[in-house]
């Protein structure tokens, strides 16, 4: 049974995703341990990529600060390892297919497996192409999570129907990045999903208070939450962790 | 040459984001509606023809020849194209494909500004509204081709992320498409990108290789022994291969910019230096490091001045049908000069590399070989920049 499923049995589930390395990281380890402590159901962890085509500018600037530290593939599988010693809630990586494919999908995925990832979200990798991975991650047991976009309409039900962990399920049209409003009609979108599997469903993109988060993990399984959580990076710098801490704890609080 | 998952050998594919994958699926079967509607390829023809001025002209080039003393040399005259160079072919097929499905604005990103031009043409013509990726860096290199564009009516963007070049206009492109899709159309300017892109655009171009044959066969009664064009993503370089990749007898040349040289890290010479990956909607080669992030490509040349090359080149590399070869940049600004002052023909400077590379190869030849250049665009956008290259300030 896939270890993700943990996550989503304390209530709804919240979901942070921090960039590896931003600004360094030994800050990304605090911060990960203060999302767990503020109560942080599931970490994504962002491996860098020089371009995230996926992504708005606040995520693409904590890629480019990441990178500019001298972030490597390597280092984030280092930073796992030393994670692992006290954090037990399921943990995934967020990143580009080329990071995956350039490392050697054999290699990269058999680590994650060793070194306690549970799963693997890559954002320009769709339905039509994921066997480029698939079979690595089902030898080794790592899920490779499906992402669903307000787009998708009568291709919902085929990737649920094959999803596994977790769903990604995509808020808006566009690149990620706080949103005042998200008007997609995610309730018709979850509907379809829940007929056709049992895998739990996320949502993200766009989500930044505390109100977005209750309302969008009111229509699902959970909320994540990706550059809101960058942008306190960005501000506090190595003072961050404990900022986010607090952020976590109020946005695992709304939606509880 | 294409399997039906849009893949040329390995290569190719739609690595994209689940948001787009609908788009790409409507546009593949628009296409292949559209390819072969009657009405479609005769308003197309009509555009070609009597719009964008083709056939375009295969011109003996007979001072060359005879200064370089060996094969026949014949210029493949796309930059007697309206507006410049061969990028209209493709933007006009586009264009009108988009607008029978019904869509109403085109983006599009460019690097040395001849696609943006090109694709804000097309929307002029057609009543379309039309913005435009460009690297802040090209923007400043091609300045008279961005007052063109907003000339025609068109929004260009300034790109500052990344290299601020034509790899990032790519990726702000994908993302403004991701953002927009009901009623925007990605007018995507090379043989790259996700299925159906490479396909789509190497069809539109191939009229250049269709065209070469017949009139090389009037001409001479025979096909040429070489065809040579310059490889960024590589649209007019398919275009003037497609049609004689069946003849194996005919050598196909890939001129990629290589900068400063292959062994320095200015380059942009994908097949040379680069390696396998996945980018951009695609699996090709790509200038990248060992952790497959993406290399900070360069070349004199905006239009070549990309980390990656389209997934038929790949495959044509793969299987040894075509040969690529790197030009550097002081090999590229001495052909356009040499063009300039032996033809009366300013080349691009994109094309420039596919003549430096014909300077090299057509003195060793035999005087009854026969070669090609594809003259992808003229080269007025480009006097400022070679003027200070060659240290000579210049307002334009």
């Amino acid at each position: 049974m896939s270890n993700i499923k943990k996550a989503f049995e304390n209530g709804k589930a919240f979901i942070p995703f921090i960039t590896c390395g931003d600004p360094d990281l030994e800050t990304t380890a605090k911060a990960v341990r203060a999302a767990v402590k503020g109560g942080a159901d599931l970490i994504e962890l962002g491996i860098p990529f020089s371009d995230p085509t996926a992504e708005g500018p606040v995520i693409q600037g904590a890629n480019i600060r990441a990178l500019r530290g001298g972030v490597t593939t390597d280092k984030v599988f280092e930073l796992v390892k030393e994670l692992r010693r006290d954090v037990t809630v399921p943990m995934v990586f967020m990143t580009y297919a080329n990071v995956v494919f350039s490392y050697g999908s054999e290699k990269f995925i058999s680590t994650c497996k060793e070194i306690g990832i549970d799963g693997l979200i890559i954002p320009d990798l769709p339905f039509e192409e994921k066997d480029e991975f698939q079979p690595v991650c089902d030898k080794y047991g790592v899920d490779l999570i499906s992402l669903i976009a307000p787009t998708s309409h009568e291709r919902i039900s085929m990737i649920a129907k094959q999803a596994q962990g977790f769903i990604y399920v995509v808020s808006s049209l566009g690149v990620t990045g706080t949103r005042s409003e998200i008007t997609t009609d995610l309730g018709a979108i979850v509907d379809v999903i829940r007929k056709n599997t049992d895998v739990p469903c996320a949502i993200g993109f766009g989500i930044s208070t505390p109100e977005q988060a209750k309302k969008m993990a009111a229509l699902s399984d959970g909320a994540i939450v990706g550059s809101a959580i960058i942008k306190i990076l960005e501000k506090y710098g190595k003072d961050a962790p404990e900022h986010i801490g607090e952020y976590v704890k109020s946005m695992k609080d709304a939606i509880r | 040459m294409t399997n039906p998952n849009g893949r040329f050998g390995i290569h190719g594919g739609q690595y994209i984001p689940e948001t787009l994958m609908n788009a790409v699926i409507e546009l593949e079967k628009a296409y292949n509606f559209y390819k072969n509607d009657e009405q479609f390829n005769k308003e197309l023809s009509e555009l070609l023809n009597d719009y964008a001025g083709r056939p375009s002209r295969l011109y003996f080039a007979k001072k060359m020849t005879e200064d370089l003393g060996g094969a026949k040399i014949y210029l493949k005259r796309e930059d007697l194209n309206h507006t410049g160079a061969h990028k209209i072919n493709n933007v006009l097929g586009q264009a009108l494909l988009a607008k029978k499905m019904g869509k109403t604005r085109l983006i599009a990103e460019t690097g040395a500004g001849q696609h943006g031009v090109a694709t804000a043409t097309a929307a002029a013509l057609m009543g379309m509204q039309c913005v435009v990726f460009m690297g802040e860096k090209d923007t400043k290199r091609q300045a008279l081709n961005v007052y063109r564009m907003r000339l025609l009516g068109a929004e260009v963007i300034p790109v500052t992320t990344g290299t601020a070049t034509l790899k990032d206009a790519v990726s702000e492109a994908m993302r403004e498409w991701t953002s927009r899709i009901d009623d925007t159309h990605y007018c995507l300017g090379s043989v790259m990108g996700p299925h159906p892109f490479p396909t789509i655009v190497r069809d539109f171009q191939a009229v250049i290789s269709k065209e070469i044959k017949q009139q090389m066969l009037q001409k001479e009664g025979r096909l040429p022994d070489a065809v040579l064009a310059c490889v960024g993503g590589g649209s007019n370089a398919i275009g003037s291969f497609y049609h004689f990749i069946e003849n194996k007898e005919v050598a196909l040349i890939g001129c990629e910019a290589a900068g400063r040289g292959v062994d320095t890290f200015e380059t942009a010479a994908t097949i040379a230096t680069g390696k396998l990956g996945i980018f951009h909607g695609m699996k090709s080669y790509f200038c990248q490091d060992e952790y497959g992030q993406i290399a900070p490509v360069y070349s004199i040349s905006a239009g070549l001045d990309y980390p990656g090359v389209g997934p038929e080149h790949a495959h044509l590399h793969d299987i040894g049908r075509a040969q690529y070869v790197p030009v550097t940049d002081d090999e590229a600004v001495n052909a356009f000069e040499y063009l300039s002052r032996t033809e009366g023909i300013i080349p691009a400077i994109e094309s420039s590399h596919a003549v430096a590379h014909a300077l090299k190869i057509a003195p060793t030849m035999d005087k009854d070989k026969i070669i090609v250049i594809t003259i992808s665009g003229r080269g007025d956008k480009d006097c400022a920049a070679i003027a200070r290259y060659r240290g000579e300030d210049i307002n334009e």
